[in-house]
């Protein structure tokens, strides 16, 4: 049986046909749309590797079935770019070292994304790191990351933030 | 993951129709999902909840909140109307697994797979709050058998679930640092009917309440009240995070932590 759905994905729509029921976003992304930035770390929802943002908001990709969201409109590091101009998130990353090995950096980043745009967590770095607790990072740069995020934060106004998400 | 056919219905009655016992509902998927590539769930179809819109949603009617089943944690979580009547749900709801999970998960897929550890069930039982389905209305103490049982039937959705607004109420876990998962988790309720103290995550068949410190909250719901209580460990979980005594202990003091923040 073959199924086709529609979706936004970084501001361009596109039409996907797959053929099986059990293909999830992550793989969607990864082996149909050649968009490997969201990594496949755990395949059950523990490490938050495979973070995108759908409609605005912070899911594991792994755990979503590709045809349960059609019509959707997605948003993965590959979109946060403007060009050579990093995103903000992407900036304060680099800035602050937050990363070794770099897997888990894509879902990092694009949490950070959904948390800021969220506005829940404000200046409070205990905050912060609660609100980026779905995303391990196996190397251990987790001090580096709510570093970054809390800079990113505080350089993005409330319209910014808007903006760039 | 094993191979399964998939339905999208649009409404509760076609959802029911597509209902079999081979047949799964999925709604977050947060559970249901991992469980299916670890291959321990194999169901021959799927039935996706997710279109159904009058399953989502949040109201107030007069002295209940009433939340559909497709409604996620994160929506409870920030939900004005939750706010104002019972904070304490809406901060249990703000503190389950993290943002992710909570985005996805619904607390009618939390209710119907009766996680030993989950949260919402301490706040149903405690609340006494009613289950609706499309069949009946269970009350909590109906709906909960044991270790991920309930009391739903073949070709049971659960639609909503109604709170009665109570005086005062408060949640405190004790969580496992890795999933967030209660290892002990307290709901206490003030209402006119009395106190109700309701534990998840410790429970060696389940949620269950306390009626020695609910006794000792009806006389006077206060901290206080529960300074010399004790638990029995008798029938309660021993497992890598912690034993049945530790698990007792921690009944009282998380019961004590959560009177004194219902104030
Ligand atoms: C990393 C992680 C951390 C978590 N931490 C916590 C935590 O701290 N506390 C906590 O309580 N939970 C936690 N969870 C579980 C989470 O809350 C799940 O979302 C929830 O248990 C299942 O809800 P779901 O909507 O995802 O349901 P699904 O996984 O889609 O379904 C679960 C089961 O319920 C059935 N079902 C779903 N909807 C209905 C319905 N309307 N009527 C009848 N049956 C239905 C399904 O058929 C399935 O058997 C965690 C999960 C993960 C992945
Ligand atoms: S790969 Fe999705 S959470 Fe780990
Ligand atoms: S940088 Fe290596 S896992 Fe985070």
């Amino acid at each position: 049986m073959s199924f086709s759905i529609s979706l936004t994905v970084n501001g361009a729509a596109r039409k996907v046909a797959f053929d099986d029921p059990r293909v999830t976003l992550l793989d969607l992304l990864r082996e149909r749309l050649d968009l490997t930035g969201a990594k496949k770390g755990c395949d059950r929802g523990q490490c938050g590797a495979c973070t995108i943002l759908i409609d605005g908001r912070r899911i594991n990709s792994c755990l979503a079935l590709a045809l349960s969201h059609d019509g959707a409109d997605l948003l993965t590091i590959e979109g946060l770019a403007r060009g050579d101009a990093l995103h903000p998130v992407q900036a304060a990353f680099i800035a602050h070292d937050s990363f070794q090995c770099g897997f888990c950096t894509p879902g990092q980043i694009m949490s950070a994304v959904g948390l800021i745009q969220e506005g829940q967590a404000g200046h409070d770095p205990e905050r912060v790191r609660e609100g980026m607790s779905g995303n391990l990072c196996r190397c251990g740069a987790y001090v580096d990351i709510a570093d970054a995020v809390l800079d990113a934060q505080k350089r993005l106004t409330k319209l910014d933030r808007k903006q760039v998400a | 993951m094993y191979a399964f056919t998939y339905h999208q219905p649009n409404d509760v009655a076609a959802a029911v129709a597509l209902l079999d016992e081979d047949a799964k509902l999925l709604a977050g998927g947060q559970t249901l999902l991992p469980t299916m590539k670890q291959r321990l769930a194999s169901p021959a179809s799927i039935v996706d909840l997710g279109k159904i819109g009058e399953l989502s949603g949040i109201s107030r009617e007069g002295e209940t909140i009433v939340i559909g089943a497709m409604t996620r944690h994160a929506d409870v979580a920030a939900n004005a109307a939750v706010h104002q009547a019972i904070p304490a749900l809406a901060a249990l709801a703000g503190g389950i697994g993290d943002p992710h999970v909570r985005n996805r998960g619904t607390i009618g897929g939390s209710l119907a797979n009766n996680d030993p550890a989950a949260d919402y069930p301490a706040a149903v039982l405690a609340l006494g709050a009613t289950i609706v389905t499309n069949k009946r209305e269970l009350a909590a103490e109906a709906f909960f058998h044991g270790l991920f049982e309930t009391a739903l039937g073949e070709g049971e959705i659960i639609v909503k679930v109604r709170f009665p607004i109570p005086q005062k109420a408060a949640y405190q876990k004790f969580r496992n640092p890795a999933s967030r998962f209660a290892l002990v988790g307290v709901f206490v309720t003030q209402t006119k009917g009395g106190a109700r103290v309701a534990v998840t995550g410790a429970g060696a068949s389940g949620v269950f309440r306390v009626n020695a410190l609910e006794a000792a909250l009806g006389a006077s719901f206060a901290a206080a009240a529960l300074k010399d209580a004790t638990v029995p460990a008798e029938g309660l979980n021993t497992d890598m995070h912690a034993d049945a005594a530790y698990r007792a202990h921690l009944i009282v003091v998380l019961a004590r932590r959560a009177v004194a923040a219902a104030g």
